[in-house]
């Protein structure tokens, strides 16, 4: 009897709030449309894989040697050769206009030099503004010149009549859960994390915030409704908009960013939940503390989105922290929905081995949960205006 | 049904409410009547259970209210100053809200709607949004909300305040009608003649029942006798006799001035005197019954009487 009359006041709540929702076509686009939006956008321009670098080949010699070493960088994938100069000046140029990010010059008597048993020495000139495709594309550079004399040293050797010298050690690297180490592979799943806490963290922030704005929280007050079955009740038409977000983030990782998704599809949709249920929790617990909304919004905003991209290992390893900043990274939620959807999405494991994860996402919305109850005075405030 | 004892209420250095007992009867309607600031709103939400008193205790139908708010709040309907309806949700919505956070079914509440939209005449709007309704018609879909659980107590903290004088009238039919069906009444008010119209008044300024009646008690217990005249130049007569200081409180109401005097007979007199010493004519000083807002001026004025 008790507990029904109970039900049923978290039940009008959650009906009201539904309905309020729906009147309310900014924030229903803002929770709705918003996460596919911005997946779509960051997930395109989110990458830290270098490929296609452009470069520029200042070949002086004109010899058939050099036209080989010109070859061998046209044919890969990672680097793109735009064209050849005739000068420093015309490098200097194409890089100020950023159409070229390295450059290979290639001295005059590079053939005769290398003939002659002399060693050659080649210039490779990069776009150090841009550290990061600098430092990748001079890899790529060095292993294709590496291979370059192999390739002349065993044709040297050949000649000579050895026959298929031998390698002392062998790299032979497997990837496993993402063979073409391509970055989208592990950026989607974060940004899909990233995005859930900060819109889940942020809609639910508005709403208890609204109803001391709009003086709504004075009349409910006088209410049986209780503490606990006010945010229960606010927090379950959220967790079915979260639930359409996750949803929809999954599917388009899915289908346009091909991230595989090797687990189960309902198993990573339920850790979802549990994921929001801590962060939309998070949300009304600073809209119960601030009663003001802009305040609670922005609230919302910093304890998502800086830790869930800072300090959860989407980008920045956690294991490369400073102790205390990886202790820390223990009180992010996100931190754990990440293993858990990189592990059932790309390694195909089932939760039962995730199990950890679970209970801290668990114990996270647990105690959040109980944090805004305990927030959410059903009193007026003392101070008044 | 209501009993307070010596409760007070400070925020800061201001004293809201300050020491105050009284009760209140089952089935009675009781006004506080008092000017903004005197400490009603703040008084009506100790009773309702969400503010607690500094000191003192509140007990509804014997359960102390500070102790155990939740014990009341199902028999209880307390509509603030600026009632919280769900301006984004419908007439029809809001009703159905609060019927059921208070625990009513929803068939028990589609019976009583029809009840609810007879007094209050708002079935034409039921699909309006409850933002669009005009004032007075906000004022009774509020009272609707606070009606759907049938509560014993309903408190109304100035549920008139800016409602136009027809929507008035009406209002205050259906709470005469809430009255009869045995439901206790407490409600705040600026407006004195609203105040005449509750069984029990109490006179609230400054944190305090000035006085606490019937309203013909009230005037009763006021000394003397309130005295009209009408004089020749009623703006320099106001004048003279504040300026004389042998009268209390005169207020001027249209061309007639009215004050209380201990005794009329020996004060037409001394009326005459300080007026004619100003060149004014008295007129024909006649002795009025005091309406409530006679008796209150009179009263924080720190005139006589008390």
């Amino acid at each position: 009897m008790k507990s029904g009359r109970s039900l049923g006041r978290i039940l009008a709540v959650a009906g009201k709030e539904w309905l309020q929702i729906r009147r309310d076509a900014r924030s229903l686009a803002l929770s709705l449309v918003a996460p596919a939006l911005l997946i779509m956008l960051f997930g395109y321009a989110l990458t830290v894989d270098v490929k296609n670098v452009s470069m520029a080949v200042y070949d002086m010699d004109r010899s058939t040697l050099s036209r080989r070493l010109v070859e061998e960088f046209s044919h890969t994938e990672y680097l793109t050769v735009r064209g050849h100069v005739s000068g420093y000046d015309e490098i200097d140029g194409l890089m100020d206009r950023e159409h070229i990010a390295m450059a290979l010059v290639i001295p005059a008597g590079f053939e005769r030099r290398y003939k002659s048993g002399k060693s050659v020495e080649v210039q490779l000139v990069t776009d150090g503004s841009d550290a990061t495709t600098a430092t990748v594309a001079i890899g790529y550079a060095s292993a294709i010149v590496t291979n370059f004399n192999l390739d002349l040293k065993i044709r040297e050797l050949a000649r000579s009549g050895i026959r298929g010298p031998r390698m002392p050690v062998d790299v032979r690297s497997r990837i496993w859960y993402n063979p073409e180490l391509e970055s989208k592979n592990f950026i989607i799943p974060g940004l899909i994390v990233l995005i859930l806490a900060i819109i889940s963290a942020l809609i639910a922030s508005l709403t208890i915030s609204r109803e001391w704005e709009r003086g709504t929280m004075e009349t409910l007050i006088t209410t049986p409704v209780r503490g606990h079955e006010l945010v229960l009740g606010k927090l379950i038409p959220y967790l079915f908009i979260g639930l359409f977000d996750v949803a929809a983030t999954i599917t388009l990782g899915y289908f346009v960013f091909d991230v595989p998704l090797k687990g189960s599809f309902v198993e990573l949709v339920l850790v979802a939940l549990l994921f929001l249920a801590g962060t939309s929790s998070l949300g009304v617990l600073l809209s119960a503390a601030t009663r003001v909304q802009v305040l609670s919004v922005q609230a919302a905003m910093v304890v998502t989105y800086l830790p869930s991209f800072i300090l959860s290992g989407f980008i920045f390893p956690i294991k490369s922290m400073p102790i205390v900043v990886q202790a820390i990274t223990y009180l992010v939620p996100a931190k754990y929905l990440i293993v858990l959807i990189k592990g059932i999405a790309l390694k195909g494991v089932s939760v039962g081995l995730l199990w950890m994860q679970i209970v801290f996402l668990a114990i996270f919305a647990l105690l959040v949960l109980a944090g805004s109850v305990r927030k959410l005075s059903m009193r007026l405030p003392e101070a008044r205006s | 049904m209501i009993r307070a004892r010596g409760i007070s209420k400070r925020f800061g250095d201001t004293t809201a409410v300050d020491d105050l007992s009284f009760g209140v009867e089952r089935g009675e309607i009781f006004g506080i009547v008092g000017p903004d600031g005197a400490g009603k709103s703040t008084l009506l939400r100790m009773i309702a259970g969400i503010l607690p008193p500094d000191s003192g205790s509140i007990e509804v139908d014997g359960v102390d209210v500070a102790s155990d708010p939740f014990a009341i709040k199902e028999n209880l309907a307390y509509m603030p100053q600026r009632f919280g309806l769900y301006e984004d949700l419908t007439v029809e919505e809001n009703i159905h809200f609060f019927g059921r956070v208070f625990g009513v079914s929803r068939a028990e509440i589609r019976k009583r709607e029809k009840g609810l939209y007879e007094f209050s005449r708002l079935a034409p709007f039921r699909e309006r949004l409850a933002g669009k309704l005009s004032g007075g018609m906000k004022q009774k879909l509020g009272l609707a909300c606070c009606l759907v659980h049938r509560p014993g107590l309903i408190l109304l903290d100035e549920p008139t305040n800016g409602v136009d004088p027809v929507s008035r009238r009406e209002f205050w039919k259906i709470l005469y009608g809430l009255l009869s069906e045995g439901v206790t009444i407490v409600v705040s008010t600026a407006y004195l003649d609203e105040a005449e119209r509750c069984n029990r008044v109490a006179l609230m300024y400054e944190g305090r029942f000035v006085l606490t009646g019937t309203p013909g008690e009230i005037k009763a217990s006021m000394g003397g006798s309130l005295v009209e005249i009408r004089p020749s130049d009623v703006w320099k007569a106001e004048a003279a006799l504040a300026e004389s200081g042998e009268f209390g409180t005169v207020i001027r109401e249209g061309t007639a001035l009215r004050f209380f005097v201990p005794d009329a007979r020996r004060a037409d007199a001394r009326i005459r005197a300080v007026l004619s010493r100003k060149g004014i004519r008295a007129g024909t000083a006649m002795v009025k019954t005091p309406s409530l807002e006679n008796c209150f001026m009179e009263i924080i004025s720190g005139g006589g009487g008390r």
